[in-house]
């Protein structure tokens, strides 16, 4: 059996910046694993611009930064298998491959990495009834037909859920010729970027229908109508607020889940929050040698913060590997009021160098608050916010001489100021 | 005149109110920095957007080559951009950068291709 150091799930940004930074700190023998005949990921899919604006400071489309992270990963020896499906993965860091030049092929890692992406929510988890005709689908699958295969998919669209992928779309069908009549959201406020509802809707005169949602679907073979409704304060359809729209054409842009079924077998600590694999303060699960990071540890909004969190990990595989991670209780990350998640969920004090890194997003849009963090009585960090947003994840360092104060656990919780 | 609009610059999403006088304006209310009276006269006088879309290309893996405008053109001329992007037939191999369009619509700016294709042959 081949025996690597590492094996990276995914050819995507995380699996990129993880591979180059992994390198970079010694890592020898690298093998990255891609599903696609392409490293990218979703990546090359996204044509518009404004990747890149943290990270690079430069503003990108979606395959400009693959290929620049692409041409990075040259300089390293780094063993790319692509047209390839990880098909088993092992406690004792076996994996198996699957491509069609090479069969089925087993390897043994010292350290493995999931860095394998999301997916997107379908019909079938809102479970909106109606017929099962076609014209219905994700709004990233439509986005893929479009911008890599060439396909319209509609003439007359619709688009349920207002989130940044939702948003794009309807600009971009506009700009190929579809009419976009609407983009329905369920909660009262939007979940894209304010800049996403000027230029993509408010540009092309789109209405965004707020606490709405599609209640019914209407066609034969094809897509004929939809049924719209208001929803009230519990999200719960208002009856007599129905009404129809014609349309060939349904985009959901309805969430995206981590795509961590491989681990759905292992003993791994799952987190129903992140609905990913619970990591500890280097992005490891509850295995050692086990690590996660981009958007199969936590759905992100800027690829910048994929790269980041990848190449952190990346570093903290080549502790791992050397041997310099030292196993410990360690305390635990909960979220309190208003914070829907916290990652990392554990943190182990004998691994945090100078400082530690948090990420979390808040359960609905704040404006004026307090950033609280806190151990058990004690206020640790106090921190003024002008706005919040459930769609912008928030990053926070920590301090190691702040963390050495924590007791039991580190709190997370976010308060109004009224 | 009176026009609200939102800030798109940072995340507070300023609600502003502008009051514009003989194409110029002159007040700007609503805003909590001075970015947004620099993004409301620009959005008023002179708004600007990038542009990306994609061109049919032969002789490569896929049949669509992903361009954008190097940088953001006037806002009515997009429609304009758009006609001329799709009356565009390219060949691999294509270079990222390569010039797909110069000038497109008059607006001085190139449409570009935002990834490289090897030729297949």
């Amino acid at each position: 059996m081949r025996k690597v150091d590492c094996v990276i799930i995914g050819g995507g940004s995380a699996a990129m910046s993880c591979a180059i930074s992994a390198s970079r700190y010694g890592v020898k023998e690298i093998l990255m694993i891609e599903r696609n005949e392409d490293l990218g990921g979703i990546l090359n899919q996204c044509i518009h611009s404004g990747f890149g604006l943290h990270l690079l400071k430069k503003e990108c489309t979606g395959p400009e930064y693959a290929e620049l992270f692409m041409e990075m990963m040259k300089k390293y020896k780094i063993d790319i298998k692509l047209n390839s499906t990880v098909i088993n993965i092992k406690e004792n860091k076996h994996l198996t491959y699957v491509n069609e030049k090479e069969g089925i092929v087993e390897v043994e890692a010292k350290a493995i990495v999931l860095a394998s992406g999301c997916l997107e929510r379908s019909r079938g988890m809102i479970s909106i009834p109606g017929d099962r005709c076609s014209g219905v689908m994700s709004a990233g699958l439509a986005q893929r037909y479009l911008n890599i295969d060439g396909y319209m998919v509609g003439k007359k669209v619709f688009i349920l859920g207002s989130g940044d992928i939702g948003l794009i779309m309807a600009r971009r069908m506009t700009l190929e010729g579809a009419q976009v009549l609407g983009v329905a959201e369920l909660m009262p406020y939007s979940n894209g970027l304010s800049r996403n509802i000027v230029q993509c809707l408010e540009d092309f005169d789109i209405p965004l229908y707020l606490s709405t949602t599609v209640t019914k679907i209407i066609g034969s073979s094809r897509l004929e109508k939809i049924q719209l409704s208001k929803v009230d304060e519990n999200l719960k359809p208002i009856a007599g607020s129905e009404w129809e729209e014609e349309v060939d054409c349904l985009l959901l842009s309805i969430g995206l889940i981590p795509e961590i079924t491989l681990f759905d077998k292992l003993n791994v600590e799952k987190d129903p929050r992140t609905k990913s694999v619970v990591v500890n303060e280097c992005n490891e699960m509850t295995i050692s040698g086990f690590f996660a990071c981009g958007n199969a540890l936590q759905v992100h909004d800027l690829v910048d913060h994929v790269s980041l969190e990848a190449e952190k990990t990346g570093k903290q595989v080549a502790r791992y590997i050397n041997g310099e991670i030292m196993d410990d209780i360690g305390f635990d990350v909960m979220n309190g009021n208003q914070v829907s998640y916290v990652i990392p969920q554990k943190v182990r004090m004998k691994n945090v160098e100078s400082d530690c890194r948090f990420s979390f997003r808040v359960r609905k849009p704040m404006k004026d608050c307090i950033l609280r963090i806190k151990t058990d009585n004690q206020v640790l960090k106090e921190e003024r916010k002008r706005v919040m947003l459930p769609a912008e994840m928030e990053i926070i360092d920590l301090e190691k001489t702040m963390l050495e104060k924590v007791q039991n656990s580190l709190i997370f919780e976010v308060e109004e100021c009224l | 005149m009176i026009k609200e609009m939102v800030c798109v610059v940072c995340p507070m999403s300023c609600h502003l109110t502008v009051e514009i006088q003989k194409k110029q304006v002159k007040s700007v209310t609503g805003n909590t920095c001075q970015r947004g009276v620099k993004y409301a006269t620009e959005e008023l006088c002179n708004p600007v957007r990038m542009v990306s879309s994609t061109v049919l290309m032969k002789n490569a893996k896929i049949t669509r080559l992903p361009v954008v405008t190097r940088s953001p053109i006037p806002k009515n001329k997009i429609k304009e951009v758009m006609k001329q992007i799709n009356k565009v037939k390219v060949k691999a191999p294509i270079q990222r950068g390569d010039v797909i369009i110069e000038n497109v619509a008059r607006s001085g700016v190139d449409v570009i291709a935002s990834r490289s294709f090897k030729a297949i042959k």
